[in-house]
């Protein structure tokens, strides 16, 4: 089989900070993974638009509360949460949360759904323990308030069990959780059966979090997800082909958006000098080399993360340049490559040719650190094709602080 | 010595007829690499000619192993495959299973680490660069001509960092440099690296790179503190990068740690290791501590 882009790509990267692979669903998002594994939920549907908020509404036919889609907390706080009693309230409340700002997320979408009145709240979730290399399911029996606030001040109210990756949990595990929680006698087997079910979500969905709070009885004893967070492992897109529709594209910086479009491992940052490199942890050095030296220039911070990987082709490279060029904000590049598993000549090579490529487009200085397999040969390649915009320096501490000059 | 790693492991390599497997068979094998053979059930009885040496493919890691002794597997499976990749170098019982594939499913290598329990096999990896005894053997894609052997243990979930800093040291030289790859789950740890370099009477300095998320470089400086006389320089990333998409609240309470490079460093330096703040500056506070 052919190998996947990031494969071509070499050893750039995965996980957290700059290497994350893993992507939030928004509420109505997580709903809707939730109740198609069977787990209960209530009525209700996503709207863009104050109309399609009263239609929802109106097919509920009762009291709906209209929730801000946004993926950070507080949204109550914010103003982001309100109970509508028909349809034209709904329309009205859909029309004051829609552009609402809450800490920098516009709300694009509303999620309608019936209210529920609630008897008690309860908490579930299962996610990876990273450092126990296992899954964890969490649960207690005081839902409704924030998760790391009753960690810190009841832990003994969270049960926490390790779930072996290898067997998963079934209705004897499930309820060997259910009972470390101290779940109550009247929905105990309720609760089992939605254990089950959010296993069946995180497992079949290769999810690295599925979190339910609350969890909530309603006044008639039924025990349903009121609000879940959901976040999926993009690495497993092979056999998730359903998640594609779940990115998130609008939220997107409009040059991560085009990055991505040409496969390119990129994040916009806040800074003025633009880089790029070979490998996550390098590139990940490289910012902080760049924060450190421009620590000198007035606080000069990096533009973005951009991670070509090992191939490091003229058309990679040029496709790099093109997109942090394009930056208004960037002043100067610094590419910071180890030839690793590439040659230096073949990037030095690369950065000719993506020169001669961009032509006119490219009128910010660069600043070149090469270093490792055949390095002089590369270097030799930059200083006969003595480009005016391309400075090499040879250490890479040297290359971020002429970087930092250049662009203070 | 060496850790994990020497002049007498017989590696086969999974994937090996593959494009990526077959690029790096051919660089093992001329490092001095000691590679015995290759797996691929659909070309099992064949062989492969890298430059006049001829490398026979076997069915199965077991087959493979008892025809050859190979006691190190390097594994080049495509992510959709690596899971079963694995689980049979496992099942095989080899002493040392390298996963280079970057992108499997955090599920497949849970599953797997989970599975690997209580079993023969150390498994390095997945998304990670291999180790190298330079000199003597090398699984994985770690380029060979960086450096030579030498005294200085490496240990790092960065590729090119690991490169980088070799290349820095590149006249002292390595007892073995091991990328431990930067997934949120991975086989072989710092502290094992830190526990195995502890014990190679070879090994004089060590080396650690680590980087934001998660808490194994909290862990491995604690882990420093008690168990690990020997000298060690410290090299942590992602001083400035943002804050990722990660697990949300309830990853931060499990972790214990807010998984920053400033709380990696911090916790590294009251275990006494010396923290650079470039690669180069880690580097030189490795010469000044081993006088070269």
């Amino acid at each position: 089989m052919p190998p996947t882009p990031r494969e071509r790509r070499g050893d750039g990267g995965v996980t957290s900070g700059l290497r994350c692979l893993l992507v939030d669903l928004f509420e109505y998002q997580a709903r809707d993974v939730l109740a198609s594994h069977g787990v209960p939920v209530l009525p209700g549907g996503v709207a863009e638009t104050p109309e399609q908020a009263e239609a929802i509404a109106r097919e509920i036919g009762q009291q709906v509360v209209v929730k801000a889609q946004v993926k950070t907390g507080g949204r109550g706080k914010a103003g982001g949460v309100k109970l509508a009693a028909d349809a034209d309230e709904a329309r009205a409340r859909a029309q004051d949360i829609l552009g609402l700002d809450i800490k920098g997320h516009i709300t694009h979408k509303v999620m309608v759904a019936q209210a529920s009145d609630i008897a008690e709240e309860y908490y579930f979730s299962y996610l990876l323990d990273r450092s126990n290399r296992t899954f964890l399911a969490m649960a207690s029996k005081e839902g409704g308030m924030e998760i790391e606030q009753l960690a810190v001040e009841r832990p003994e109210a969270l049960a926490r069990i390790p779930v072996d990756a290898s067997v998963g949990v079934d209705a004897k595990k499930a309820a060997e959780i259910v009972d470390a929680a101290g779940f109550p006698a009247e929905v105990r087997d309720q609760v089992i059966a939605i254990a089950v079910q959010l296993w069946d979500v995180f497992s079949k969905e290769d999810a690295t979090l599925v979190e339910v709070n609350p969890l909530a009885k309603a006044p008639d004893g039924t025990v349903l997800a009121l609000d879940a967070k959901v976040t999926l492992d993009e690495n497993a897109g092979f056999r998730q082909p359903g998640h594609t529709a779940l990115e998130d594209t609008a939220a997107a910086d409009p040059l991560e958006a085009r990055a991505k479009e040409k496969d390119l491992n990129y994040v916009k940052l806040d800074g003025a000098v633009g880089i790029i490199g070979n490998g996550a942890g390098l590139v990940m050095s490289t910012l902080d080399v760049v924060a450190y030296a421009g620590e000198e220039f007035g606080g000069v911070k990096p533009a973005n993360f951009l991670d070509i990987g090992g191939g490091a082709s003229a058309e990679v490279m040029a496709n790099g340049l093109e997109i942090i060029l394009s930056d208004p904000a960037v002043k100067s590049v610094f590419v910071n490559v180890f030839g690793g598993i590439t040659s230096c000549d073949a990037v030095a090579n690369g950065i000719v040719s993506a020169l001669g490529i961009l032509g006119d487009e490219a009128t910010k200085p660069l600043v070149v650190r090469l270093d490792g397999n055949n390095v002089e040969e590369g270097r030799r390649i930059l200083a006969e094709a003595n480009h005016p915009l391309v400075t090499v320096v040879d250490t890479m501490d040297g290359a971020a602080r002429r970087a930092a000059e250049l662009a203070a | 010595m060496s850790i994990f790693l020497n002049e007498n492991s017989k590696v086969i390599v999974q994937g090996m007829t593959g494009s990526e497997g077959s690029k790096h068979t051919q660089r093992m094998l001329a490092s001095g690499t000691a590679i015995v053979g290759g797996v691929n059930p659909r070309k099992a009885g064949t062989s492969v000619d890298f430059d006049g040496a001829s490398v026979p493919v076997f069915g199965g890691v077991a087959e493979a192993m008892k025809e050859t002794g190979a006691d190190v597997s390097v594994i080049f499976v495509p992510p959709p495959f690596a899971k079963a990749a694995a689980i049979e170098a496992v099942d095989a019982q080899i002493g040392l299973a390298v996963v280079i594939t970057e992108g499997i499913p955090v599920h497949d290598s849970t599953y797997v680490w989970a599975h690997a329990q209580g079993g023969a096999t150390r498994i390095i990896g997945p998304n990670c660069p291999g180790l190298i005894s330079p000199g003597r053997s090398n699984a994985g894609i770690i380029p060979a001509n960086i450096t030579k052997q030498g005294k200085i243990g490496l240990v790092s979930k960065s590729g090119t960092l690991t490169y980088q800093m070799m290349y820095e040291l590149r006249d002292i030289g390595f007892s073995t440099a091991v990328g431990i790859g930067g997934d949120p789950v991975i086989g072989t740890t710092h502290i094992d690296c830190l526990q195995a370099f502890q014990d190679d009477p070879e090994t004089e300095a060590i080396v650690m790179i680590g980087e934001i998320g998660g808490d194994a470089e909290e862990r491995a400086a604690d882990f420093i503190k008690a168990n690990v006389t020997k000298p060690v320089v410290g090299y942590v990333a992602g001083f400035t990068a943002p804050e990722g998409k990660t697990m949300g609240h309830a990853g931060a309470i499990v972790s214990g740690s807010a998984g920053t490079a400033a709380a990696k460093q911090e916790a590294l330096e009251a275990a006494g290791v010396k923290v650079g703040k470039t690669p180069s500056e880690a580097a030189r506070l490795m010469r000044e501590l081993v006088g070269a």
